[in-house]
């Protein structure tokens, strides 16, 4: 018969939680609107689609063969989005913030930079504006011109104009410096070597874009991996996962918040009145936090299914195990709220503190694979970690059944250490 | 029918409740007196079995209450100082909620719902949420929760806290008829006439300790004895617990 207040009290907690619209607002709409949100930013490019591009500034100052091939290059990368602005625009761009970096190409640099390609001439600089806040593509950008600089000044060397005119004028000052003579020997004939290339092959027409310089020496075959060859990264479901679990968090916080509320109202006199055990009032709280926590969870991921296509690439089972496992922890550090809690008031405060740092340091905003390496390490020791991974793995990363085993176990071992602590320290007496 | 030998009760280092003892038998009403901090609620606490006692008993009839599944507490119906209601739920939910708690189910849960409505009045909004109730209605709903089980004894904290006389009035006649079924009823309050209309016997605690325990006549002419006039039970009261405030 201790089934009946058991089944009681779990319908009350779903009564009460489907009678305040602002539970329900938050418990369902707003882990919804946030998570399309993050997932429409940290979704990355869908297979088909172009990446994300680069905004550059070029600012040609040199106006030479070399500096206009470099900025012709740039223009076809596919990572990059290239205007050829004047300086002043170009440094304002960066400024706002409108683009990413400015690339100033300064008068003679072309000439500078075919001498310094054979010689040991003077290495002419080339001025780089960039935007502080965007560290990483600026390593990318300094890559990619690195790249289109080097084909470009190779490619007019071994084939341009600007190439014949500079060996034509290199090679007599070779001859005439004061190197020592096996170096100068060997360079002229290089020298040599390449002004006879010149001579056997035709001036390049206009238009051609035959390479005849430094190319790069390889490709990339670039392949995700995730569930399968035919299945895209879907950032959603990442986003879905983390804002799922951090709104039944807050909801399962306030589940506990409401047991201090119905302490100050005087409803637990009456419930501890009742002979009802101690195991059997906690296990209900748990049993109702659990289904309400589970409903969240799974009202977020259906919507992710529907609108945004996120599926369980990995297996059913594993995702169904991780939900409960999370809801259960979930529902537990509800208890623990209560429990540990001195009036609705200050545990609000601190339970969202609390909330925060475990979604922040699980990876729940943003996957933790950003974090630095002792952080990646730290975070295991958050529940929200494990519930955020194991969803992952059950979803675009199409994990099996074995990958869900161990986030389960450390999720159920977290509740269980959350209702133990709450067990012992829940206020029983009732003054 | 509930019998309270020598309880003790300490918060920290003060004695809430020294060595109280009274009893109240099958269709009596006992009033228990007492100015703020004299141990009233304390003493209801550990008869209901909210609070452990540090020492003594509560026995009912005759059998010692012991922990929280002791199915000796269905006996015992509580009627909190507090409103402790679900606002947001209907007066039907609430009660179905509190009798599931006795596991009362289908049929016995209805029957008993119907009959504690239709005690305290409010069969005709059995279904509208708490919230829109007045402080009167809510007061009689507070009642009924505690009769659902059909309880020997009930234990009532200060019920009529804030009701206007017409609801005071109904949940007197609500307490005469329980009386009438022979249950064993425990009243605390701080309204001396409400005492001298319900009580037959009345108990007098203050700094945790029983002052006095006698039938309101028994009571006056102790003090008439000592006053050599006419006593109220008001003036019995302010004799016996003196005129310093409490906060």
């Amino acid at each position: 018969m201790a089934l009946v207040p058991i089944v009681a009290m779990v319908r009350k907690d779903l009564q009460l939680f489907f009678s305040d619209r602002r539970a329900v607002i938050m418990s369902f709409l707003v882990p919804i609107a946030i998570a399309s949100f993050f997932g429409s930013i940290f979704s990355g490019p869908s297979r088909n689609a172009e990446p994300a591009r680069i905004a550059v500034a070029i600012v040609d100052q040199d106006d030479s063969a070399i500096s206009r091939g470099i900025v012709a290059a740039a223009r076809t990368d596919r990572n990059l989005k290239v205007s050829t602005p004047p300086e002043s625009d170009a440094r304002d761009a960066v400024r706002r913030g409108n683009t990413m970096a400015a690339v100033i190409i300064p008068k003679g640099f072309g000439d500078a930079a075919g001498k310094a390609f054979f010689a040991n001439g003077e290495k002419p600089p080339l001025g780089m504006l960039y935007d502080p806040s965007h560290a990483m593509e600026l390593a990318m950008v300094r890559g990619v011109m690195t790249e289109h600089i080097m084909q470009a000044v190779s490619q007019e060397m071994f084939g341009g104009d600007q190439g014949r005119a500079l060996i034509e004028q290199t090679l007599p000052q070779v001859q005439g410096s004061a190197m020592p003579d096996d170096q100068k020997r060997l360079l002229v004939e290089m020298l040599g070597s390449v002004q006879k290339f010149y001579n056997q092959s035709p001036s390049r027409p206009a238009g051609s874009t035959a390479s005849r310089g430094i190319t790069m020496p390889y490709t990339v075959h670039e392949e995700a991996i995730t569930a399968g060859s035919n299945v895209a990264y879907n950032g959603y479901a990442h986003s879905f996962a983390g804002m799922g679990i951090q709104f039944l968090l807050f909801a399962m916080a306030n589940l506990g918040i409401e047991m201090l509320l119905e302490r100050q109202k005087g409803l637990w006199k009456r419930v501890r009145s009742a002979p009802v055990s101690r195991v059997a009032l906690l296990g209900a709280k748990c049993l109702s936090g659990t289904l309400i926590s589970l409903m969240t969870l799974w009202v977020s991921f259906a919507f992710a299914m529907i609108v945004f296509k996120v599926r369980i690439e990995g297996s059913v089972l594993g995702f169904v195990g991780i939900s409960i496992g999370v809801a259960t922890m979930a529902a537990a550090f509800g208890l623990l709220v209560a429990a540990l809690g001195n009036t609705p008031a200050s545990a609000r405060g601190v339970t969202t503190f609390a909330i925060l740092i475990m979604v922040m340091l699980g990876g729940a905003w943003v996957p933790a694979f950003v974090f630095p390496a002792w952080m990646q390490q730290f975070t295991l020791i958050v529940p929200v970690r494990w519930a955020v991974d194991g969803l992952d793995a059950m979803t675009w990363r199409g994990i099996g059944i074995g990958g869900a085993v161990m986030p389960i176990a450390v999720l159920i071992a977290f509740a269980a250490a959350f209702m133990a602590v709450a067990a012992t320290r829940f206020r029983w007496e009732e003054a | 029918m509930l019998t309270v030998k020598n309880l003790r009760k300490s918060f920290g280092t003060v004695r809430a409740v020294n060595d109280v003892s009274f009893s109240v038998a099958s269709g009596q009403i006992l009033g228990l007196l007492g100015p703020n901090g004299a141990g009233k609620t304390t003493t209801v606490s550990m008869v209901a079995g909210l609070l452990t006692p540090d020492g003594g008993d509560v026995l009912i009839a005759g059998r010692r209450l012991a922990g929280d599944t002791d199915p000796s507490k269905r006996r015992i119906g509580l009627v909190p100082q507090d409103l402790a209601l679900y606002d947001e739920l209907s007066a039907r939910d609430n009660l179905r909620f509190f009798g599931a708690l006795y596991s009362l189910t289908g049929r016995t849960l209805d029957t008993a719902i119907e009959r504690a409505l239709t005690l305290v009045g409010l069969a005709d909004r059995a279904r509208d949420a708490v919230k829109t109730f007045s402080g009167g209605m809510k007061r009689r709903l507070n009642l009924a929760a505690g009769l659902l089980h059909n309880p020997d004894i009930l234990l009532l904290d200060e019920p009529t806290v804030g009701v206007d006389p017409q609801s005071r009035n109904a949940i007197f006649d609500n307490l005469e008829t329980l009386k009438a079924e022979g249950k064993a009823l425990l009243y605390t309050t701080h309204y001396m006439e409400e005492v001298e209309r319900l009580a037959d016997r009345i108990v007098i605690v203050d700094h945790g300790t029983v002052v006095a325990d006698d039938t309101l006549p028994g009571l006056q002419s102790r003090v008439a004895a000592v006053a050599g006039a006419a006593a109220t039970l008001e003036s019995v009261f302010l004799t016996l617990t003196g005129r310093s405030l409490r906060d």
